[in-house]
């Protein structure tokens, strides 16, 4: 039996995608820039994409910025938004627990002369709310949370920060990070007060190199890459027309049936939680039902090398994540989110990232769950002394 | 930029192997062959009177062909070569002076002509050419100036069958050729001494071969891949090699569970070296290769490796034994393997090291030890050569 049991880090192209996308590649070639007749067919997939898009988000076509994937939306709605706003101010919030595509980028800026604060966050990894009031001052032009953390799967209160900032100074642009979120939850940025929100095609069955930004009309973004002037210059580049075809139709299906899909991942997630409970000397980062994200699990097998357990399970043909680079002396790998939770190095050195997908099954979990319960023993008998 | 038509091969040590002379230049001729094979182009590599000839047949790249001959082992020069037929001293004169005025875009440099006349039927003797075209290149131009003792440019003109001019000599990476010392057995991990330590034997004329221990799950596939990516880039000097990857992983955890663990790294080690031995006098190999350099870690004290050492009957050559790491991580970079070396997907097979091991262990002690593995190790060992994938490595 095998068990992708790593859909947070990709996840299958689904059929649909892949057909339009020959498609488009094969057939439709054209350059969408190209005034003849090729030209305008190609173009019709990036219209259509948008209005799936913008349909789905329930704002304007014009707001969406195509883009190669999580990484440049995130890289764009940050160093876009801090450049075209200095004379606002340079002062950035963010948390200590974002995805790196987030992390370095501020880093970036910091060097680039920006200040920025990280926000902490509690045991379950929500972000602290005090701080953040704290923190907010009239230098403060940008807040940048994620949606739901890609290592543990805790789902930061967006709404609640959007009112806090926005109460503070509406101008205060809101960027969110949606990559793990995006197609997990059903999400209207402009009632939620959002103004960037970055989001991934290949995390829901959408192609790699595929990835938008929605950037909200009232804001000024600056591009972060330039040339031809495509997408109204905010993206210049002719635009990966089968990738934005793929994602469009990703977008369409990953929000078909969706109330039963998310009642069956969580019904998924739940039972492996119980199931592995059993297991002695564990440390559960996620939490169950709706508190947490409902296709994420990290489990701390301690006493266990993440990567070890990882080779284990992979040689039974399960693929899971570790939860951070094997840190026995190399401590700059360590992750900034388990350690932001406040996990212990034995338990941060130890941890593994489970994550599913409507068409995992509790087979699957049955048999990971057997197979990890068959070797922990063993690899827990062999641990450096 | 001139074109040249051939280039002349220099080689040293090889010239002075007598009667077995011609071994050595056959395998010579053979490993440029393999070389230029792997680039674009056709060649033809040739031995003339004690001399190799590579001649382009087709267009070829210029820079790609001095590359590929830079890691030839036995190569100590490469000579760029203007090849003219014999139309007569006056056309000579013309052609050498059109040389000149191409290849040197500043004149204003010392000379001196060294001229070889080794077809003996040429009207003018060598020291008459010399001259001769000396005064022709005075004469055509007047910025440059004759320095017999140090000269910047040193135009070798050699009549034979052909005439030959040439002047400027590019470093070889000298050695022997491979094929002409045997072939030994290179223990081969994915870190930066070991890939060193087969660069250097290879030199010497070595063929090699390889032995990787893998041990899932501790070590990982892309573990793996990269001591295959190593191998790969050694193998750009030192011909195809034939990696034997070892399954280690019950070997391993059997010494965990039965030996003391500060001995552990000792233990192992005497039992690679024995798998490597027996791999080694199965292939046919003389010897084994390490990375091994005096104490760099406990296992490489001299105590150490004495008692390693012990079990094995067939030499072990550790080129890098005096070395400090810098040295050895400049030859790495040079020879392109330290990019890949550090990439960091070894790290947990420090699970079987201990935290303290011992720097100084006694045999008899380590022996001792090792009773407590002799209800199964012989079976174990006997599954791991009997389960040994190997894989042959083209550069």
């Amino acid at each position: 039996m095998e068990a992708y049991l790593d859909n947070s880090a990709t996840t299958v192209v689904a059929e649909e995608v892949k057909d339009i996308m020959i498609k488009a590649m094969c057939e439709d070639y054209g350059n969408p820039s190209s005034l003849h007749l090729k030209g305008v067919e190609a173009e019709k997939y990036i219209r259509t994409a948008k209005e799936i898009i913008s349909k789905n988000l329930k704002v304007e076509e014009k707001e969406i910025i195509f883009t190669s994937g999580g990484t440049e939306s995130n890289n764009l709605a940050i160093i876009g938004s801090a450049t075209a706003n200095k004379r606002a101010g340079n002062h950035i919030i963010t948390s200590c627990f974002e995805h790196p595509s987030v992390l370095s980028t501020m880093e970036f800026l910091k060097e680039q002369g920006y200040r920025i604060t990280y926000l902490p966050v509690d045991k379950d990894g929500i972000v602290d709310m005090e701080a953040l009031k704290n923190e907010l001052c009239e230098d403060t032009i940008l807040v940048s949370i994620m949606y739901v953390n890609n290592e543990i799967g805790a789902v930061e209160p967006v709404n609640e920060i959007s009112k806090i900032v926005k109460e503070y100074n509406p101008n205060i642009i809101f960027h969110v990070d949606a990559i793990q979120s995006f197609g997990k939850y059903v999400i209207n940025p402009k009632k939620a007060g959002i103004d960037l929100l970055s989001v991934s095609g290949h995390k829901i069955n959408g192609p790699k190199g595929s990835g938008f930004l929605y950037a909200s009309g009232k804001i000024k973004l600056n591009p972060i890459i330039y040339g031809g002037g495509q997408q109204k210059g905010m993206r210049s580049g002719t635009e990966n027309v089968p990738a934005i075809a793929g994602l469009g139709e990703a977008v369409k299906l990953c929000y078909k049936d969706f109330n039963e899909k998310i009642e069956k991942l969580i019904s998924i997630k739940d039972y492996f939680i119980d199931e592995i409970s059993v297991i002695e000397n564990i440390k559960i980062n996620s939490k169950k039902g709706m508190e947490g994200a409902p296709h994420i699990v990290s489990v701390s097998f301690i006493g266990v090398r993440s990567e070890v357990m990882l080779h284990t399970l992979e040689e039974r043909d399960i693929y899971v994540s570790a939860g951070s680079a094997c840190s026995s002396n190399k401590q700059k790998n360590v992750s900034a989110t388990l350690k932001g939770i406040g996990l212990k190095p034995e338990e941060i050195d130890s941890t593994i990232r489970f994550s599913f997908s409507c068409d995992t099954t509790k087979e699957e979990i049955d048999y990971t769950i057997d197979v990890i319960k068959e070797n922990i023993l063993v690899l827990r008998k062999f641990i450096r002394k | 930029m001139i074109k040249y038509k051939s280039f002349l091969i220099k080689y040293a040590e090889i010239g002075v192997k007598g009667k077995n002379k011609y071994i050595f230049e056959d395998a010579l001729v053979r490993q440029i062959r393999l070389a230029l094979n792997r680039i674009d182009g056709e060649y033809n590599v040739h031995k003339e009177e004690g001399r190799i000839y590579v001649d382009t047949l087709s267009d070829y790249d210029y820079e790609e062909v001095i590359k590929a001959l830079q890691c030839v082992f036995g190569i100590v020069g490469i000579c760029p070569l203007v090849q003219i037929e014999d139309n007569g001293f006056e056309d000579l004169c013309e052609k050498v002076i059109s040389y000149i005025d191409e290849v040197y875009e500043n004149k204003n440099i010392t000379f001196k002509v060294n001229a070889r006349r080794a077809r003996k039927n040429y009207p003018l003797e060598s020291m008459e050419i010399n001259r001769k075209v000396g005064e022709i290149i005075l004469d055509k131009f007047p910025e440059m100036r004759v320095d017999v003792h140090n000269p910047m440019l040193m135009l070798n003109i050699e009549i034979r069958k052909h005439i030959n001019i040439y002047s400027e000599t590019l470093k070889g990476p000298g050695g022997m050729p491979i094929g002409t010392a045997g072939k030994a057995m290179l223990l081969l991990s994915g870190g930066i001494d070991s890939p060193v330590a087969g660069y250097m034997i290879s030199k010497r004329g070595v063929e090699l071969e390889a032995t990787y221990f893998h041990t899932p799950p501790y070590t990982s596939e892309r573990a793996k891949q990269k001591v295959m990516d190593l191998a790969k880039k050694v193998a750009v000097y030192s011909g195809p090699i034939r990696l034997n990857i070892v399954d280690f992983t019950d070997i391993q955890m059997y010494i965990y569970e039965k030996c003391p663990h500060d001995e552990l790294t000792i233990i192992m080690k005497r039992v690679m070296f024995k798998i490597a031995e027996h791999l080694a006098k199965e292939s046919g190999a003389l010897g084994l290769v390490t990375g091994e350099s005096i104490g760099q870690v406990s296992s490489q004290t001299l105590q150490s490796l004495g008692v390693i050492n012990e079990v094995c009957t067939i030499p072990v050559f550790r080129p890098v034994i005096a070395f400090d790491k810098q040295d050895i991580v400049d030859i790495a970079i040079k020879i392109d393997t330290y990019e890949t070396s550090i990439l960091p997907y070894e790290d947990c097979c420090t699970t079987f090291v201990a935290k303290h091991p011992v720097t100084k262990p006694n045999i008899n002690v380590i022996k001792k030890s090792e009773e407590k593995l002799d209800e199964k190790i012989d079976e174990l060992v006997k599954t791991a050569i009997d389960t040994v994938k190997a894989v042959t490595i083209e550069a």
